[in-house]
């Protein structure tokens, strides 16, 4: 449980963090909160050469609203963002699913960016990211470009940033008027990672629930307006095309299981929210 | 800060309970460890060194963090509370740790260190909780010997008893 060598550099600027990943490439880990990064590097599940600190960067610190999105620099904590005043008014599914991530011990620390890095299956701000249709930010040597979540997360904690590239910020959209946000989570313990959660928007013209915890990355489906049993069977067509795994905490039944039973709860809160 | 190698110690300064510190750690040190081994300080507990346990749990900066889940390089020029900056004086107890003993919210003491430095934090933040509040916040830690009714009642008496002392209860 101790971590193996690795250098350490605490970078004095985004373009040294740039130079660093274009040098180091896969061999260098960036380090925001650590709450991920910590744990992997003692279980020896990483093992980088160089572990490079953005959090004295002061310039990534920062929490933005653009004409459509909240932006969310990589040095943000979760804390942070919990305790921003606008967030409820602005987008009510990241106040309602903050303070399922972690614990208030560990949110101090971990940031935003940082868990939509590491794209954990069941991790809830992937969800969110998911379930908004968010848009990661990313930068380097090269140039900046921003990817879409649904392209982003692409298989079992792996993403579509580059080896040379730095999660610079990652966009939530804003709250559209007209629109129900909803978010919930079925886990042992509170602060445990997910066995499934949902996060559902109902707008006028129809219903988008995204579901984690079950697929091998978070997972979205738009619905008609449907009500009843129709919303019913395109729940369980739903559950049945997320190829859900069996594992130590449920099978995979009771997987689907639950994206039907919580899928249509959080759909009916997210409508009760938008009327 | 130029690039600290793998293979040699680096100086750390900090500061520890209001005292400026030094010590030697390799970039993979934990702090967790930093604080064991190269400080002494040895009241921060290390349970399952990934996270889960919360008995390392410690104030750098003023917000509370898992040591074992920081390295003792990052906290490099940081301000850092441990339970031995608790007690207001050798022999005197504060307000939540005397409120910890009389409610019997310890027993073997293992987790107790780490909840302290939650509490002590949430307290000062958050002066009247109640009590869906305390367990939400310590749902952060685990304790193995009291199931946590014990801890409750400490800490909604310690609060009452703080709020009584600044003149708001």
């Amino acid at each position: 449980m101790k971590p193996a060598r690795f250098d350490y550099v605490r970078a004095q600027s985004v373009a040294e963090v740039h130079d660093l990943l274009a040098a180091e490439g896969g061999d260098a880990s960036v380090l925001a909160g650590g709450q991920t990064l910590v744990p992997l590097l003692s279980m020896r599940m990483a093992r980088p050469q160089v572990v490079i600190d953005i959090m004295h960067l002061v310039e990534l610190a920062t929490i933005a609203l653009t004409d459509q999105t909240i932006r969310v620099g990589a040095a943000v904590r979760q804390a942070e963002l919990l305790a921003w005043p606008e967030l409820a008014r602005e987008q009510p599914m990241l106040a309602l699913a903050l303070p399922w991530v972690g614990h208030a011990q560990t949110r101090s620390r971990g940031t935003v960016c940082g868990s939509i890095a590491l794209a954990d299956p069941s991790a809830e701000l992937p969800l969110v990211m998911t379930a908004l249709a968010g848009e990661v930010e990313l930068s380097g040597r090269a140039g900046r470009r921003r990817v879409a979540a649904a392209d982003f997360f692409d298989g079992l904690m792996s993403t579509a940033r580059r080896d040379d590239e730095l999660i610079e910020a990652v966009h939530f959209p804003r709250r559209r008027p007209g629109h129900g946000y909803a978010f919930a989570e079925f886990a042992r313990r509170h602060g445990d990672f997910a066995i499934v959660a949902c996060a559902a928007i109902a707008g006028a013209d129809g219903i988008r629930l995204a579901v984690g915890g079950v697929a091998d990355r978070p997972t979205a489906r738009d619905f008609a307006a449907l009500d009843g049993s129709a919303l019913d069977d395109a729940l369980e067509d739903f559950a049945r095309d997320l190829e859900a795994r069996s594992d130590l905490h449920a099978t995979a039944d009771y997987r689907r299981a639950l994206v039907r039973r919580l899928g249509r709860s959080t759909i009916a809160e997210a409508r009760r929210c938008r009327a | 800060m130029p690039r600290l190698s793998a293979d040699r110690r680096h100086r750390i300064r900090l500061e520890v309970n209001g005292q400026p510190m030094a010590g030697e750690a390799e970039p993979r040190m934990l702090l967790t460890d930093f604080l064991r081994h190269g400080l002494g300080l040895t009241g921060t507990h290390v349970g399952c060194e990934h996270g889960v346990c919360g008995a390392c749990t410690i104030q750098l900066d003023d917000v509370p963090v898992r040591a074992c889940l920081a390295l003792a390089v990052q906290a490099d020029g940081g301000r850092l509370r441990t339970v031995e900056g608790l007690a207001p004086e050798p022999g005197r107890l504060s307000v939540l740790q005397a409120a910890f003993r009389r409610h019997h919210a310890l027993q073997c003491g293992f987790c107790t260190a780490g909840i302290l430095m939650s509490l002590d934090w949430y307290l000062r933040h958050n002066p009247a909780p109640d009590e869906a509040d305390l367990r939400e916040f310590l749902s952060g830690h685990l304790c193995r010997c009291t199931g946590y009714a014990p801890i409750l009642d400490a800490a909604l008496a310690a609060a009452a008893e703080l709020r009584k002392a600044q003149g708001h209860a």
